[in-house]
């Protein structure tokens, strides 16, 4: 295998514009005999699917929920990053760009950076002429916020609800496809396999989630738009459905997989409340631009917080961050939340979580303030904790929230398996080892919206696709392996459900492959990933049947699946001997615990390959190498 | 807390009967969703290798519309502005008896136990519920100002999850609350204008082909909406279906989509 | 007209048929209140006044011809009101064909949820009151022209008294639900006036109910001979 990055030559500003303007175009009148299959129907998914039915492809579309409109994007809640500099606070392409680069510590390809920012100012234009109701301010004008790790405002947003909006926007775009008759759609149904022949994506195999059939769909290509894997870790932000599935059966049919280790722990999530805790809530990180982060300065003080003086309180990010304070990169905050509750510091049961009190903003800005920032939240909390935020801090913990890593692409968002293309959060992205706030929502929309449309046609234009349909040997087999492993699934007849096994998984991920890793802990957690395993094929209960809606056996796949991508992401995390971004080794850190990059040995993707099952999957090595942005130590002091 | 009984409707199938099963469920505490008291039973139910509740939930957050069901004659449940997936144990009282129904109503057809298909709403927002614009076309973002005022009361009707509470609450099982709050969406903002009239006879004309009944103005929805989406978006619909009906629009090609 | 059939065709289009003509059926309500109020001025007066309902619109119009306009229009609303009723009613009871085992109810109100049977009642109410005041057919006493003694007639008997205030009770409802249904269906509510429609509609129904009721009470309680 071969990592061809593709990147094109030429100053970084006229890359993409060149580029788009000389690769090959379909001719209108071919688009209609072109299929193409578009898994996901999040931001990412949707807005491809629909920017290509309007060109006059066939598309189908797959998403797992009842409807298209509940991808897990819709949970999105602080904004959308875009270069427009309303704010007229310097603002611009090149910053969005440079701000980028440098969050994802130097990890990142440095042309798909430029493209991504490029594009930020066109995504803005396009929602508000769809009719998402962004924040406006009294001219009438967009509203601006600004959001952790940066110094511009440059995040646009919907109240709390910045996801959802946009995701609507493009759920009605394609809606329209769908009423057209351009697009077809197809909810409930889960894509359970790649099906490649001589070499190209052509298909999938997708399990109709309400009758159970199998269908064979076969396609000039397939994009995959099927989310991120946090969920590898059973307790996260994201929605319970989101699954490593699509990107894993793609892996092991040649996708490589880069950065899987490359994972995000978001530092403001309410902390989980007991064993049947099912999902963690994120609380919006706005709250950090007026909330303080602290901690009682003694280990195992008890008192309510609102017992504890100033004095013997410890605003640890202030005093440890003069000049970003509480507003540090997300990496940074959530380590060091992990460092106070592993002193013994932390708050709430079980000691883990740490105080986020906005005390001294309410009486700066009064109530009412507050109230109009942040109401929805604090109802959010209240919810959920039974706590009144207005009389006692909030309680928040790092949580698992975003995959950096995934399914590797070059320039032109297409894996290593021809004809296979992957977008959004499924592919491992233009955010290096850590993403900026209000940048998934901009990579998925410029994905689906501005990439995509464009290079597929290249793609198109150039391959010679044999004529193929259902009845292929390609199709029958991939078939065939699926029922297969639907029937393993089944035949389970052991003590324990799905979920016991993903919870064990997560467990094991959390404390060994969360916020910081070490060596030991990565080998002992391949181990006992491997057991857990053999554990999941002795034990499992599935129950039910595969021809009718069976919810214990999708999830049983998923966490079939998860199991392996565990074991990955450990084995990524373990060969990467430094710290960057997100992935932080305990071996790695400068004296005063900062992550210590070691760009000589590790400025490369890694991604890889499947080499069998059982066997050591095989590291590819697409260096990294920066021509405008200097790497340098990230530094927030 | 600790135990609770919960009365839930299994249906195998849609065609098949229905009928409430009692289960009592140990170890309930109050700091679980009601979701996670389903989850808890289901992993029992699976030990005793018994078939578990289906049941619609994804993000658990109450945004993303999956969940939904009749708790104790409620939608969502008991609180106000509360899904069914935000809704927590500890605002029953000990030893609770619950009786837990699918959304009912003939355009939601029970698929199995408290799973319904709501794909009717999705063709009610293919029928019209949508700003047609070309990707690549839209001007300058800022090039069109939008008063504040209009821009959030656009995004009060847009906050809508899509769950179906609002039919599930209304007497006559009438969808005029999710189709007014999309109409009321796209028709207070600039962008909407041009497609506004017909926009709202193509989706009613949808959503009574669904099978849906018609609004008396009961307010249930409302007060059911997790969202807490204003009737006032109804009266805002039938504004615009009267003008869409009276006014100087063009009335031809009704139910076709648009093109363009 | 081809439009008015259109809208004739969709639910929300019967609703709107059914807000207007129920608002048709509301003034005359109020007009006949009006009227009727004159009962307190004497047989003269009230006499008078009915007399006057059949010559009103001369020389236009002949003796009783406005009046049998009126009648035309008003019987088309009822049945135009009624078939609307029934249509939306009936689309109503399709979209649940399996009910709950509980629905609690939350902001409807009872008046909402009588609307159907209480405009049944209402209907089988004018009925009777036509065969009472205008046919004479189930008043005894009845003397066509002699309207305010056909009105004492009845009243006195208590029963009949108390069947039209229960009725009148029937209209409160109607009317409180239906004014401000009214005006929903019209897409007429919006913010911020809708908030208080609501209310404003209870007062005008419980004005109008109450003025009516003053009629029978006046005449069980022997204020009117
Ligand atoms: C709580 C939360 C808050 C966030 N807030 C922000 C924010 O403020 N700003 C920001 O920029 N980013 C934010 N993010 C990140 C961002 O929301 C996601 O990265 C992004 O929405 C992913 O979009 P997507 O289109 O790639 O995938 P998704 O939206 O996850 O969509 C995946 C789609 O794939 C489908 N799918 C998956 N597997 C299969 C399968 N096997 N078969 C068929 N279909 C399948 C699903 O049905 C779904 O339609 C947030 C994330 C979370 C969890
Ligand atoms: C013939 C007997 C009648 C029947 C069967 C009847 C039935 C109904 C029904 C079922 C409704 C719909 C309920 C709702 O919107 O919640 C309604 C509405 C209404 N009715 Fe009647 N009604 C009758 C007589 C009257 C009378 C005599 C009046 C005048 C006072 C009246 C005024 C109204 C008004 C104003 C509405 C509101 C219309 C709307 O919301 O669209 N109705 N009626
Ligand atoms: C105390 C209450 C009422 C009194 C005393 C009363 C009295 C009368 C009288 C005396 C007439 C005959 C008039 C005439 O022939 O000249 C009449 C007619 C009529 N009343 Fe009433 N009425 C009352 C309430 C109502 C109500 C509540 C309604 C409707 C909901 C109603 C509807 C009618 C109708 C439709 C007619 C026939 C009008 C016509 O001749 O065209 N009345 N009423
Ligand atoms: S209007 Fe409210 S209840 Fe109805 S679908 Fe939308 S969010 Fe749910
Ligand atoms: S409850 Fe039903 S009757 Fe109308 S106001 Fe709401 S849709
Ligand atoms: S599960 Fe998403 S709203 Fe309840």
């Amino acid at each position: 295998m071969e990592l061809r990055a593709q990147v094109p030559s030429g100053p970084l500003e006229e890359r993409w514009t060149r580029h788009r303007s000389e690769i090959q175009l379909v001719a209108p009148a071919n688009k209609p005999k072109h299929h193409i299959i578009v898994v996901g129907s999040g931001l990412a998914g949707a807005s491809a699917a629909a920017s290509l039915a309007e060109l006059g492809y066939e598309v189908s579309c797959f998403c797992f929920q009842d409807s298209p409109r509940r991808a897990h994007s819709i949970a999105a809640q602080g904004g959308i990053n875009a270069a427009k500099n309303y704010q007229n606070d310097g603002d611009s392409v090149f910053r969005l760009f440079h701000d980028t680069i440098k969050g994802g510590d130097f990890r990142a390809r440095e042309a798909n950076v430029y493209r991504l920012a490029e594009i930020s100012t066109q995504i803005i234009d396009q929602c508000v002429a769809q009719g998402v109701p962004f924040a406006r301010e009294y001219g009438g004008l967009l509203a601006n916020r600004s959001f952790g790790g940066v110094q511009v405002s440059r995040t646009f947003y919907a109240r709390g609800q910045t996801g959802q909006q946009l995701l609507l926007g493009a759920y009605q775009a394609l809606s329209r496809q769908i009423g057209r008759g351009k697009v077809r759609m197809y909810a409930r149904h889960e894509m359970l396999d790649l099906v490649v022949a001589q070499g190209a994506a052509r298909g999938i195999i997708a399990r109709d989630l309400v009758s159970g059939a199998r269908t064979a769909h076969v396609a000039d290509a397939v994009v995959l738009a099927t989310g991120g894997y946090a969920n590898v870790y059973y307790l996260s932000t994201n929605a319970r459905g989101c699954n490593a599935t699509a990107i894993w059966r793609a892996y092991r049919r040649g996708a490589a997989f880069a950065n899987p280790c490359f994972t995000q722990i978001h530092p403001t999530c309410i902390p989980p409340a007991g064993h049947h805790q099912s999902k963690l809530t994120l609380m919006s990180e706005s709250l950090r631009n007026d909330g303080r982060i602290w901690v009682p300065l003694q280990a195992g003080d008890t008192r309510a917080a609102d017992q504890i003086p100033d004095a013997e309180r410890d605003y640890y990010l202030e005093r440890q961050y003069p000049s970003y304070g509480n507003l540090v990169p997300r990496d940074v905050a959530s380590r060091r939340a992990k460092d106070v509750c592993d002193q013994g510091r932390g708050v709430g049961p079980g000691g883990r979580g740490v105080y986020l009190d906005l005390r001294d903003a309410m009486a700066r800005l009064g109530r009412h303030v507050i109230v109009e920032r942040y109401g929805n939240l604090f109802e959010m909390y209240e919810r959920i904790t039974g706590e009144d935020p207005y009389q006692v801090p909030m309680r928040i913990y790092p949580a698992p929230h975003y995959t950096m890593g995934g399914l590797w692409v070059d320039y032109h968002l297409m894996s290593t398996v021809p004809g296979l293309f992957v977008i959004g959060e499924a592919n491992f992205s233009d955010h290096g080892a850590n993403r900026l706030g209000a940048s998934a929502l901009m990579q998925g929309l410029a994905d689906g919206y501005f990439v995509l449309p464009y290079t597929i046609g290249h793609y198109l234009a150039q391959a010679a696709l044999p004529k193929m349909d259902a009845g292929h040997a390609a199709v029958r087999d991939t078939d065939a392996q699926v029922d297969e492993r639907l029937r393993t699934l089944l035949a389970g007849k052991g003590r324990h459900g799905a979920d016991h096994f993903h919870r064990e998984l997560g467990k094991v991920m959390w404390d060994e492959c969360g916020m910081s890793r070490r060596a030991e802990g990565l080998k002992a957690a391949i181990e006992r990933i491997r057991a857990l395993r053999e554990e999941f094929q002795a034990d499992l209960y599935v129950g039910g049947s595969g021809a009718e809606l069976n919810q214990s056996l999708e999830h049983a796949g998923r966490v079939a699946d998860f199991l392996e991508v565990g074991e990955l992401l450990c084995q990524d995390a373990l060969h990467r001997d430094e710290s960057c971004g997100c992935h932080f080794r305990d071996e790695y850190q400068t004296p005063d615990g900062e992550a210590r990059r070691d760009d000589a040995r590790f400025s490369y993707v890694a991604a890889w390959q499947f080499m069998g099952a059982g066997k050591p999957p095989m590291l590819h090595k697409e260096p990294l190498s920066f021509e405008v942005v200097h790497p340098s130590q990230r530094s927030y002091k | 807390m600790s135990g609770v009984v919960l009365h839930v409707w299994r249906q195998a199938a849609p065609a098949t009967p229905g009928r409430f099963e009692r289960y009592q469920v140990e170890g309930v505490t109050a700091e679980m969703s009601f979701l996670e008291v389903l989850d808890l039973l289901n992993e029992t139910l699976r030990a005793r290798h018994e078939e578990p509740i289906a049941f619609d939930h994804d993000c658990r957050e109450g945004i993303c519309g999956a969940c939904g069901m009749v708790i104790n004659g409620r939608p969502h449940g008991p609180r106000r502005a509360t899904t069914a997936c935000q809704l927590h144990m500890r605002h029953f009282p000990p030893g609770v008896e619950i009786w837990v129904e699918p959304w009912r109503a003939k355009a939601f057809p029970v698929i199995k136990d408290l799973v319904v298909d709501r794909r009717a709403f999705d063709r009610i927002i293919q029928a019209g519920g949508f700003v047609s614009v070309r990707t690549g076309s839209a001007p300058e973002a800022n090039a069109i100002p939008v008063r504040k005022h209009d821009a959030d009361l656009a995004m009060d009707a847009a906050a809508c999850i899509g769950c179906g509470a609002c039919v599930a609450a209304c007497p006559n099982a009438s969808a005029m609350l999710f189709v007014g709050a999309k109409v009321a969406h796209l028709g207070l903002l600039p962008q909407g204008q041009p497609e506004r009239y017909q926009r709202a006879r193509q989706m009613v004309e949808m959503m009574e082909a669904e099978g849906f009944g018609a609004c008396t103005n009961h307010g249930e929805c409302m007060a059911a909406c997790p969202k807490e989406i204003s009737i006032d978006f109804i009266a805002a619909l039938n504004r615009d279906y009267l003008r869409a009906a009276f006014g100087a629009y063009p009335s031809e090609g009704a139910g076709e989509p648009t093109e363009g | 007209m081809r439009r008015l059939l259109r809208l004739s065709r969709s639910l929300v289009g019967k609703k709107m048929l059914m807000a207007v003509t129920g608002l048709v059926l509301f003034l005359f309500v109020i007009a006949h209140l009006f009227g009727n109020l004159k009962v307190f001025q004497g047989p003269d007066k009230f006499n008078a006044y009915a007399e006057g309902l059949r010559t009103v619109g001369a020389p236009f119009f002949q003796r009783g011809e406005l009046l049998w306009a009126v009648r035309l229009v008003l019987v088309a609303a009822v049945l135009v009101h009624a078939w609307a009723a029934l249509e939306v009613s009936r689309a109503s009871w399709r979209a649940r064909p399996q009910g709950y085992r509980l629905l609690a109810a939350n902001d409807t109100t009872y008046a909402a949820r009588t609307m159907r049977w209480g405009g049944v009642l209402l209907a089988l109410y004018v009925v009777y009151h036509l065969l009472d005041f205008t046919f004479g057919r189930v008043n005894p006493a009845y003397e066509p022209g002699n309207v305010y003694h056909n009105v004492l007639a009845s009243f006195r008997a208590w029963p009949v008294a108390g069947a039209y205030i229960a009725a009148l009770l029937v209209l409160g409802l109607h009317i409180y639900h239906g004014l401000w249904s009214a005006f929903q269906t019209l897409g007429l509510n919006r913010s911020p006036t809708a908030h208080w429609r609501r209310g404003t509609a209870g007062v005008i129904a419980a004005l109008i109910v109450g003025a009516y009721i003053t009629i029978p009470v006046a005449v069980l309680a022997g204020l009117l001979h």
